[in-house]
């Protein structure tokens, strides 16, 4: 397909590897963070790690929308699903996450009506088709999906439609960014951009992390040459002493992102004072919820949320694996009571889970074992 | 689900200006292009499609000239292969 077969060469791959690998001091070891689920992917799917010389370690980032979602807001939606009258819609990476009380896939084995939908769009067709149910989508996902929810807000205020509502879990990167940079647990040299939700918010709200923290940022795109190449510009940026914000992905991500869905987001959601992520705790104005203007299209004023908070399984350290502190093979459960068939924490959940990634390309660790043992010397 | 899937304009929806046919992978649907609305595609721009919006065009330029830079290392990557090929270490 077009803009994409383009970006799979695998000679390129390798000639930009060895690009890679003349930058690296010799003796110093670089982490680089791909803040975005996607990249992890991406990365996982096409082997990126083996075409890298071993001084490259790359992180995996919270930019995943669904592994970051608390228990408790997985409950909280539950129980507004439980309402007899109440149709739930969701995108599919959010149907397996698992609440107190299993995940929304048993809960509609269990009769409550979840559907699952690839837009919010069909959300409210779905209201529109049912006027007798109040049909609540629950949206997720940072701001790459936050101007889709806004725009079928605005078009639902426009059409007049009583019975549709959000209840609103997006949240925001530049916070979640800014707890790792701050978290003394990880030292990283610099981070591999998330390409769409640069679309949407630009390149400059990344200005922070090459000023005040002197590591630079290259905003990439989601090929496998658009990693390595980003990969490239940040080692380059490293060997010569640069801290810089560079967009790797110009040709999807304008600088100044997207005027129309920064608009539209601001326009029916403000920022909430503070959120709980999953794994990385409570974080100051991380999170967006709906303007008490657009109240009628709000599922947190319209029904009673339990607001319940409930602590992560004990067994699982997705919140380690969200902030880069371990490898998802490094959990005592990866692969063994936890697997995307039956998660137990939202990174083996979501394609864009760290751990599920790991998990379906089956690279475990990084160790290279050689093919065959040298035979005996002469 | 933040996997964005290119696609080619087609047309617009008579009646519904924020809406349009797109063409990817040889299927047509039609998707929400109001994100757009500040420079709209027209048939033919390709856009990235992401939960049913149109969140971005895409930049036949930019493309273009990211793909000549590859080009550029993928032909040093040949040049060195060739070189090897080509020297008589002894």
């Amino acid at each position: 397909m077009r803009f994409v077969d383009e970006f799979r060469d695998s000679d390129k791959a390798r000639a930009l590897a060895a690009k890679i690998a003349e930058l690296c001091e010799p003796g110093r070891q670089y982490k680089l963070m791909e803040v975005c689920g996607g990249h992890t992917h991406t990365i996982y799917k096409h082997g990126l790690e083996d075409y890298l010389p071993e001084q490259i370690t790359l992180v995996h980032g919270p930019g995943c929308p669904v592994c970051v979602i608390p228990m408790g807001r997985v409950d909280d939606a539950m129980a507004l699903a439980a309402e007899s009258d109440v149709i739930m819609t969701s995108f599919g990476d959010m149907m397996r996450v698992p609440g107190s009380n299993g995940s929304f896939f048993d809960a509609k084995a269990r009769g409550t009506d979840i559907r699952m939908v690839y837009s919010p769009l069909d959300s409210l067709k779905i209201a529109r088709q049912n006027p007798d149910k109040r049909v609540v989508f629950m949206a997720i996902g940072f701001e790459t999906t936050a101007p889709s929810t806004a725009m079928t807000m605005l078009r639902a205020a426009a059409e007049g439609l009583k019975n549709f509502s959000v209840f609103c879990n997006h949240v925001t990167i530049i916070p979640a960014i800014k707890a790792i940079l701050d978290s003394p647990d990880l030292r990283l040299d610099g981070f591999i951009g998330p390409g769409h939700v640069s679309t949407v918010i630009g390149c400059r709200p990344y200005e922070f992390i090459a000023r005040d923290y002197g590591k630079p940022v290259v905003v990439a795109g989601f090929e496998p040459l658009d990693i390595l190449q980003s990969i490239y510009m940040l080692m380059l940026q490293l060997s010569e002493g640069r801290s810089e914000i560079e967009n790797q992905y110009s040709r999807v991500v304008p600088w100044n992102g997207n005027p129309v869905a920064l608009r539209a987001i601001g326009q029916t959601m403000e920022l909430r004072p503070y959120f709980e992520w999953r794994g990385l705790g409570f974080i100051s104005h991380s999170a967006l919820k709906i303007r008490e203007n657009y109240a009628a299209l709000d599922a947190e004023t319209l029904f009673q949320v339990p607001g319940v908070r409930v602590a992560d399984p004990k067994a699982c350290q997705c919140g380690e694996v969200l902030k880069g502190v371990l490898k998802p093979w490094e959990c005592k459960v990866f692969g063994t009571a936890c697997t995307p068939e039956t998660p137990i924490g939202t990174c083996m959940v979501s394609p864009e889970g760290a751990c599920a990634a790991y998990y379906n390309y089956g690279r475990l660790t990084r160790t290279k074992v050689p093919l065959a043992m040298p035979g005996p010397r002469p | 689900m933040c996997l964005g899937i290119p696609g080619e304009v087609v047309e617009f929806m008579p009646d519904q200006p924020d809406l349009a046919r797109v063409n990817v992978s040889g299927v047509r649907r039609v998707i929400n292009v109001g994100l757009l609305s500040d420079e709209p595609p027209v048939p033919g721009d390709w856009v990235l499609i992401h939960v049913g919006f149109a969140l971005s065009k895409i930049d036949e330029d930019e493309a273009a000239a990211a793909l000549a830079f590859l080009e550029g290392i993928g032909q040093a990557y040949e040049d060195e292969l060739t070189a090897l090929a080509d020297s008589q270490i002894e």
